[in-house]
């Protein structure tokens, strides 16, 4: 191996200084939230404590903490399930030219790109237009949906522009139908990047403040709670939540990842049966 | 199979469009909008300054932001790309620029109070290095704080589609410069950056849209001082003037739909996954 140049380490240094810039701040809050019971919101710490954690389990003052987390919980599952599953199905069409495939990814495109506010606008006064009532399982869901499915196409794109199409002819001239080739052969092989559609679901419909801001009617999802909490709550029980909930994604981030991970091998181990013949 | 997404796009994208453009020629009373076709919210819109001045503070930031943006995104994917000599160093260090993302920004908005307040960690820094003599008053709650937070929430949207593309660089292709006597300046300067420029459109795209229909970082970080057109549109909600923050949503719309419109001449988004 040829010496690193002297960039490398300039180069590592300024790295080492865009990670302490992404996660400084959060691991700040983090150990503010262990603030004493006279602590405010900055440093210095005035002793440390669990006071503010106790705080969220126990008064419930400033809101429905709880209720909003295990809306948003389900919430997150739904997007989630739909969002792979429509994802799967679209980035399937899409290997085919057909009727509409480029209005559709024109479509996907806005959908991306249009402010978040627009959605939220519209999506709520359609339904209070009609005379429906927002909820967050309805209009929520489906504003949600709009800012999912287009992170879940565009992996699938990816996906099936790298995808062997000799696999599914190797199927088909052995026999199989449609749906087995589909189940059995392909499938098994984008596994692993259906984790990482499943991974962008749940985390960005769980984070989604904006999509939901007028869509989620009078229960509110953690998001929305915690930016009520911002304008009037000068506690660092702001950061005890702020802190449970990082912590929360981070867990489910690591679970994605870890099943990416087993996947993956997975995939590999099996990936061959040369020799085993087919019983 | 396209079905469902088309119709999921139709009723939650395509259809609200409809009615925000319906609903700016609306009327509005203190109570209720009527429906109606006039011309008075755009004219509104149009005859007041302050929509000017938004509107150049919008683009303000997105081009600001653009710049920070670009020039640390670019320098992290290259350094990813080109210096980190594994593969599992690379998804490694990759994952953890991404990890972020998966978080709430709200969180990490608010995050920055610790480090920007009057009593924060920047000031009682600056001050014991005798920096400065007082606390400073524009760290939170300024132009300031709401960029640094951009750059802060959308940098690995510059990040990912830069590495991706500098991934597909054909390592031969360095190889045949420098054997042709390139130095390393120019070896960047003509060949990983012309090579790369799909992947900075695509980041360009990311960071402007979201910094241009963003209400809620120049909300909390400029604590409501400035103002963006997202901000305007979300200060009508707030009043329940609709009619008049539609017309605002649709101009907004029109705005970012023709930046976009024309960065995607420079690049073919489905050619580039």
């Amino acid at each position: 191996m040829e010496p690193r140049p002297r960039s490398f380490y300039v180069l590592s240094a300024f790295f080492a200084l865009f990670l302490l810039f992404l996660y400084g701040p959060t691991i700040t809050i983090a150990i503010l939230s262990f603030q004493g019971p006279g602590g405010g919101l900055t440093f210095p710490m005035r002793g440390t404590s669990l006071h503010w954690f106790r705080d969220l389990f126990e008064q419930q003052a400033v809101g429905d903490i709880w209720g909003s987390f295990r809306r948003s919980f389900a919430l997150g599952l739904m997007v989630m399930v739909t969002t792979v599953i429509l994802s799967v199905m679209g980035g399937l069409a899409f290997r085919k030219k057909f009727r509409g495939s480029s209005i559709l990814f024109y479509l996907i495109i806005t959908s991306l790109v249009i402010p978040s506010i627009l959605i939220s606008l519209g999506v709520g006064l359609i339904f209070s237009q009609s005379g429906l009532e927002v909820h967050w399982s309805t209009s929520g869901f489906g504003s949600q949906l709009t800012w999912t499915l287009p992170f879940g196409l565009l992996i699938m794109f990816a996906v099936f522009n790298r995808f062997d199409k000799s696999y599914e002819e190797a199927a088909r001239d052995l026999g199989a139908t449609s749906w087995q080739t589909l189940r059995h052969v392909v499938l098994p092989i984008i596994g692993p990047s259906l984790i990482g559609v499943a991974l962008f679901g749940f985390t960005l419909s769980y984070d989604e403040f904006a999509r939901t801001l007028l869509t989620s009617g009078s229960y509110n999802t953690l998001p929305l709670e915690i930016f009520g909490m911002t304008t009037n709550v000068t506690t660092p029980v702001l950061y005890a939540l702020g802190t449970l909930t990082t912590v929360f994604s981070l867990l489910m981030i690591g679970l994605f990842l870890c099943l990416a991970l087993w996947s993956t091998r997975r995939k590999a181990r099996a990936g061959s049966d040369a020799g085993k013949g087919m019983m | 199979m396209a079905l469902p997404i088309m119709a999921v796009l139709m009723f939650f994208l395509v259809l609200p469009i409809l009615m925000i453009v319906a609903v700016s020629f609306w009327q509005a009373t203190e109570f209720s909008i009527i429906p109606a076709f006039d011309l008075e919210n755009y004219e509104f819109l149009f005859g007041s300054n302050v929509t000017y001045r938004v509107f150049f503070n919008t683009f303000k930031y997105a081009f600001i932001t653009w710049v920070f943006t670009l020039g640390i995104g670019f320098t992290v994917a290259y350094f990813l790309a080109f210096h980190v000599r594994s593969l599992t160093w690379q998804i490694v260090l990759f994952l953890l620029c991404t990890i972020p993302f998966w978080t709430s920004n709200i969180i990490r908005m608010i995050s920055w109070i610790p480090f920007l307040g009057r009593n924060g960690i920047a000031n009682s820094t600056l001050l014991s290095w005798g920096v400065i003599d007082e606390p400073l008053d524009w760290l939170l709650f300024s132009d300031f704080a709401v960029i640094l937070a951009f750059v802060h929430l959308y940098t690995l949207f510059m990040v990912v589609p830069i590495f991706n593309t500098m991934m597909r660089i054909d390592k031969s292709l360095i190889e045949a410069a420098r054997d042709a006597g390139a130095s390393g300046a120019q070896i960047l300067w003509n060949v990983i950056i012309p090579l790369t420029k799909p992947g900075i459109m695509i980041g360009t795209i990311f960071v402007v849209t979201l910094v241009m229909g963003d209400f809620i970082t120049v909300r909390f970080m400029s604590g409501s001082q400035s103002a963006n057109v997202g901000r305007l549109i979300s200060n009508d909600i707030a009043l329940l003037a609709y009619p008049s923050a539609s017309a605002t949503a649709v101009v907004l719309l029109l705005t970012v739909l023709l930046v976009i419109g024309i960065m995607l001449r420079f690049v073919d988004i489905r050619k580039e996954l």
